[in-house]
């Protein structure tokens, strides 16, 4: 008899392998892990897709290979998504966030199955928490009243910048992922992210898919940074470029100079201890701050 | 003509001691430069003075001089010494404010009235602000221990010379950066004379090096490998320039670029402050202001009342010498800047928009444009879309506050806008949905130490003043 | 459209139809109308601009006294400085008009005979305004009978606050018609009045009741004449002109002491209602102190050099 145990997709797969006569396992469903766009996880435009493999080199998925399409069509849902989200309040967004917190923490297993450590998993969920409570917090420890030389009230008080689009890390890839994504998202903007940890990136999707996170506010991208990030980069929607993740030295530089063409708020890249207290820059890199100024007279 | 016709009142020269020629301010002693350069006075095209012209050469050791004294003086001096030296120059500043404002208004072209009431003064301010700052870091908000990175190059325009000078170099010094800043072309007078103000506080010398040139020379400070921090305010051309030369480099870059702000008018807005608003949005310093209110946006209600209201407040400007103290709008600063005005001008009736200016004598020599708007403009007009950065206001008209929040943000900038109502409820409710970094509401063109200043989209990054303009000092 | 018809006549048909126009007005930015006011005063007249615009001040001022301890010897003193502000001086221009309580009018008339100069009383239980109305018609009739040929009313504040428009307007119009042929000069008392919406408001009131001067202030209040609350009020009569064709003159008063100021009104009205109002039938100084600092500044003009108090007369 098969043992009734819960399966990964992958010794699923190696089970079917047995012998003619006995009892055929069912065959398992194999998952195509698909792009997360504007809410929904649409194939490649393109209709392109690779294989993942494990840690051992053995195929466990395909995953979408997104195109500069798919990129363009990541923005246009994540600068729809903008308005909402950017205009949702401080408190609805950490709902929000916090929500993303308490599913995660209920799908650790399949993260597990994904390779994902325990610990990592852990430091993703407290992560998500910590900048769930920052949405109704930065505003006050950044912005505030201006004490100007005349009869006005004027008061600073940040904005986020638009669309961020971010090349996550390699690796960590769930504590990489939550760690640009969270900021960018706790800020009031909305998020294309580039990453190649297909499995990982699609089941943070759907996760983030059942947790009230509008659709389009993240989007993500499975493939290759190479290949799209220089359309985000140069792409005149989006304000904010994450580098931070990139290891490629050469690309970041390509991108950041495609960047200066409209402006855009880069991080570029960084040795990130990605364990550490993140600090406010995550955040802050991408907000704007709004100055107004109200005359005060009787 | 009216009755009462204003005689000519003057501010007088002497004040100004001009000097034939101006070397760089290198390592706080003033030296040649590789080539030079005639400066002149815009309103009258007199030849000023002649003035050095700083190569890569020159530009390199200025960086170095500015590296030793970071290293060996400023870097390590306690906060409370810098803040002692940064309170002498504003305190400097203010004794010698009269002599700044007419030379800045020689130089710039700009009424002594605004030089004197507002640049000179703001400058000051700028310098006690921060001052206070140098020995408070650790409070600011960007971590317990925040460190100045170093070398600041600093690349200024011609707008307000002196000015943005106290802007880029105040907070740099109070967070104990060591800078190289370059003048703009056409008006490095008053930088000069901040160089022997800081002669006059003794300032530790490299401290402050003013390198003037043209746009090469700016290069070779924002190229300079040494040089840790790039600040910038010009145009959204050079700002890309910038920030594409910086990219891959370890240098922190803010960004002050140009703007195309709209300056909207609801129905019950006070109508004559918001003429007033609008008056000083678009014709203060001849427009020569990244934030000016350069696009009108005026409810279709009362958009025929309060036209007629502009037209007839424009009529009282007086436009001319800039050193007569009765001027509210002066010269426009360079032959090319009055070129690139007029060329929009021309476009502007060309695409059909009803053009305007109140019957004002131009004098004969020097570069002159009378204060014009443009009614019967729409979006897609190059002169609601292009900043024109001269006296020329653009008319539109909207019909919904979601119309005139559309407008407004339909821009690759995002630096200021102006919002006039009645209603604190609106003003609130569409001063949140503007993508702008200030917001008037209310009034224009208002400026403070305090307050942080800079721009959303492609109008740049960073912000200067208050608090938030150390962080472009720091590392956290 | 008939042009007898004013186009305002409906707003003062009830109560809540003078509310809704006058609420209707644009509102005043007091930050805004401050810092216009502080521009404009910082516009330097010299020279030959100087010169024209003193002697224009002195042909504007309204030479006050109204004092408890007002005899008719004094009032006629200031008649005499009235015709003659500088007795060394011929081509000095006499000033508007005397202004006296109505118990002085017939001193002052007298004194002023053949001279041209106006002769203004205050009335209507100035300067509080607090009586019956028919005392105060009573007051306004005796003053014109006796010889003033402008009367300088005060509104009723307490009504005005209240928000009895009607009321206050009301009373303007009756004492208008009690004027018959003097011109009636509505003070505001602006002082009281507080904010420069009010200000705007009692204007525009006082204007629609046929006042044919709005006047700000007393002189028994603090504050008495400012600088924008002046440009509030040309601004008014500018746009009432606008509005209805009727010109309505402006005067500041009480607390103009200097030249300086006073060119800085000159240089208000200039720029703000324009230079038809430069002329004493639209534009009067309520003031006292302020001629002698006319006549001094007058005098360093012409002799380019200082005078001193001791070479004006003391009336």
């Amino acid at each position: 008899m098969p043992a009734k145990k819960k399966e990964s997709a992958d010794s699923v797969a190696s089970a079917t392998r047995v012998t003619a006569g006995a009892v055929l396992p069912r065959l398992a469903v194999r998952k195509t892990y698909k792009l997360y766009i504007g809410g929904a996880f649409p194939r490649s435009e393109s209709g392109r897709t690779y294989v993942v493999a494990d840690s051992k080199g053995q195929f466990v998925a395909n995953a979408a290979q997104a195109s500069r399409k798919d990129a363009r069509d990541a923005v246009l849902a994540a600068r729809a998504a903008f308005g909402k989200w950017s205009g949702a309040t401080a408190y609805n967004k950490g709902q929000v966030i916090y929500r993303v917190a308490e599913m995660l923490e209920g799908r650790r297993d399949e993260f597990a199955a994904l390779e994902v450590p325990a610990s990592e998993v852990d430091e993703a969920v407290d992560r998500l928490v910590w900048y769930a409570g920052w949405t109704d917090k930065l505003a006050q420890v950044v912005g505030g009243a201006n004490p100007v030389a005349g009869p006005y009230f004027n008061i600073s008080s940040p904005e986020p910048s638009g669309v961020v689009a971010v090349v996550a890390p390699s690796a960590p890839t769930l504590l990489g992922l939550v760690s640009v994504i969270a900021p960018a998202m706790a800020t009031g903007n909305t998020v294309v992210v580039i990453t190649d940890a297909p499995r990982v990136a699609i089941t943070l999707a759907e996760v983030l898919a059942t947790s009230d996170v509008p659709g389009g506010v993240v989007n993500i991208l499975t493939g290759s940074a190479a290949e799209m990030a220089p359309w985000l980069a140069s792409h005149s929607d989006v304000n904010g470029l994450d580098l931070t993740g990139l290891a490629d030295a050469k690309l970041a530089l390509e991108l950041e100079q495609a960047a200066a063409e409209t402006l855009k708020r880069v991080r570029r890249p960084a040795a990130v201890d990605w364990s550490a207290d993140p600090g406010l820059a995550p955040m802050t890199a991408y907000l704007e701050t709004k100055t107004v100024w109200h005359p005060k007279g009787i | 003509m009216s009755a009462f016709e204003y005689a000519p009142a003057p501010e007088s020269r002497s004040i100004v001691k001009l000097q034939p020629s101006y070397g760089l301010f290198i390592n706080g002693e003033f030296v040649d430069g590789a080539g030079s350069f005639k400066t002149i006075s815009p309103a009258s095209e007199e030849v000023l003075a002649e003035i050095a012209e700083a190569s890569t050469a020159d530009v390199d050791r200025a960086v170095k001089a500015a590296r030793r004294a970071y290293t060996d003086v400023w870097g390590v001096m306690p906060g409370r010494e810098r803040a002692k030296y940064l309170f002498r120059i504003a305190r400097l500043i203010a004794e010698r404010s009269r002599e700044l404002a007419v030379l800045e208004s020689l130089n710039n072209g700009k009424p002594i009235k605004e030089s004197r009431d507002v640049d000179v003064p703001l400058a000051a301010a700028h310098f006690f602000y921060y001052a206070g700052w140098a020995d408070k870091l650790p409070y600011a908000g960007f971590g317990a221990d925040p460190r100045p990175l170093g070398v600041a190059g600093q690349v200024i325009p011609w707008n307000f010379p002196l000015l943005m000078l106290a802007w880029k170099i105040a907070p740099a010094l109070a967070a104990g950066n060591t800078v190289v800043l370059k003048p703009a072309e056409t008006t490095p007078l008053t930088a000069l004379l901040f160089a022997e103000i800081c002669q006059q506080a003794e300032l530790p010398p490299g401290v402050v090096n003013i390198v003037t040139g043209a746009g090469e020379t700016g290069a070779a400070v924002v190229n300079h490998p040494d040089v840790d921090k790039v600040a910038f305010t010009g145009s959204t051309e050079v700002g890309r320039i910038i920030a594409r030369a910086v990219a891959g480099t370890n240098k922190k870059v803010t960004l002050e670029l140009g703007g195309k702000a709209a300056n909207i008018v609801f129905d019950d807005a006070a109508i004559d402050q918001a003429v007033e608003g609008i008056v000083t949005g678009i014709f203060f310093n001849q427009g020569h202001v990244c934030c000016a209110g350069s696009r009108l946006l005026v409810q279709e209600s009362v958009a025929d009342q309060l036209l007629e209201s502009l037209k007839r407040r424009m009529a009282t400007l007086r436009v001319g010498d800039p050193l007569d103290k009765n001027t509210d709008v002066g010269a426009i600063n360079s032959a090319e800047q009055l070129s690139r005005i007029k060329a929009l001008a021309e476009i502007g009736s060309a695409e059909g928009a009803e053009r305007w200016s109140p019957a004002c004598e131009l004098p004969d020599r020097g570069f002159w444009f009378a204060p014009t708007i443009f009614t019967g403009v729409s979006q897609a007009h190059r002169i609601a879309r292009e900043e024109i950065f001269g006296p020329v206001l653009s008319v539109l008209t909207f019909r919904t506050p979601g119309e005139a929040v559309e407008k407004a943000n339909n821009t690759p900038y995002g630096l200021s806008a102006g919002v006039w109502s009645e209603k604190g409820s609106r003003i609130l409710a569409i001063a949140d949905q503007l993508r702008a970094g200030v917001v008037w509401a209310n009034t224009f063109n208002k400026f403070d130490p305090a307050s942080p200043f800079g721009g959303y989209k492609e109008s740049g990054y960073g912000r200067e003043g208050g608090r938030h303009g150390l962080e472009a000092y720091l590392a956290g | 459209m008939t042009a007898t018809i004013s186009p305002l006549s409906e707003v003062t048909r009830s109560d809540a139809a003078l509310r809704t126009f006058l609420h209707g007005l644009p509102g005043v930015d007091r930050v805004g109308a401050d810092a216009r006011a502080a521009g404009l005063g910082t516009r330097s007249i010299k020279t030959t601009a100087k010169a024209w615009a003193i002697d224009l001040a002195i042909r504007m001022v309204d030479l006050t006294t109204l004092e408890g301890a007002d005899t008719p010897g004094k009032v006629r003193a200031l008649c005499a400085k009235a015709r003659q502000p500088d007795p060394g001086d011929p081509s000095c221009p006499p000033v508007a008009a005397i202004c006296v309580y109505p118990s002085m009018v017939p001193t002052a008339h007298e004194a002023l005979r053949g001279s041209g100069i106006h002769l203004a009383s205050v009335a209507t239980a100035f300067p509080s305004g607090q009586a019956p109305l028919k005392v105060k018609l009573d007051d306004t009739r005796a003053a014109v009978a006796a010889g003033a040929d402008e009367i300088d009313m005060v509104i009723s504040r307490g009504a005005f606050l209240s928000g009895r428009y009607l009321e206050v307007f009301e009373e303007i119009v009756a004492i208008k018609e009690a004027c018959g042929s003097a011109h009636l000069k509505v003070i505001l008392e602006t002082g009281e009045l507080v904010t420069y919406d009010n200000v705007r408001r009692a204007s525009w009131l006082a204007m629609l009741a046929g006042g044919d001067f709005i006047k700000t202030s007393t002189g028994k209040v603090a504050p008495a004449a400012t600088l924008p609350v002046t440009l509030i009020m040309l601004e008014a009569v500018r746009d009432f002109l606008d509005t209805t064709g009727r010109k309505v003159g402006v005067k500041p008063a009480g607390g103009i002491r200097t030249t300086k100021d006073a060119i800085k009104y000159l240089v208000m009205v200039n720029e703000i209602a324009g230079d038809g109002w430069l002329d004493p039938d639209w534009f009067r100084f309520g003031a006292s102190t302020l001629l002698n600092d006319l006549l001094m500044q007058r005098t360093k003009l012409a002799t380019g050099h200082y005078s001193g108090p001791d070479y004006f007369t003391l009336d």
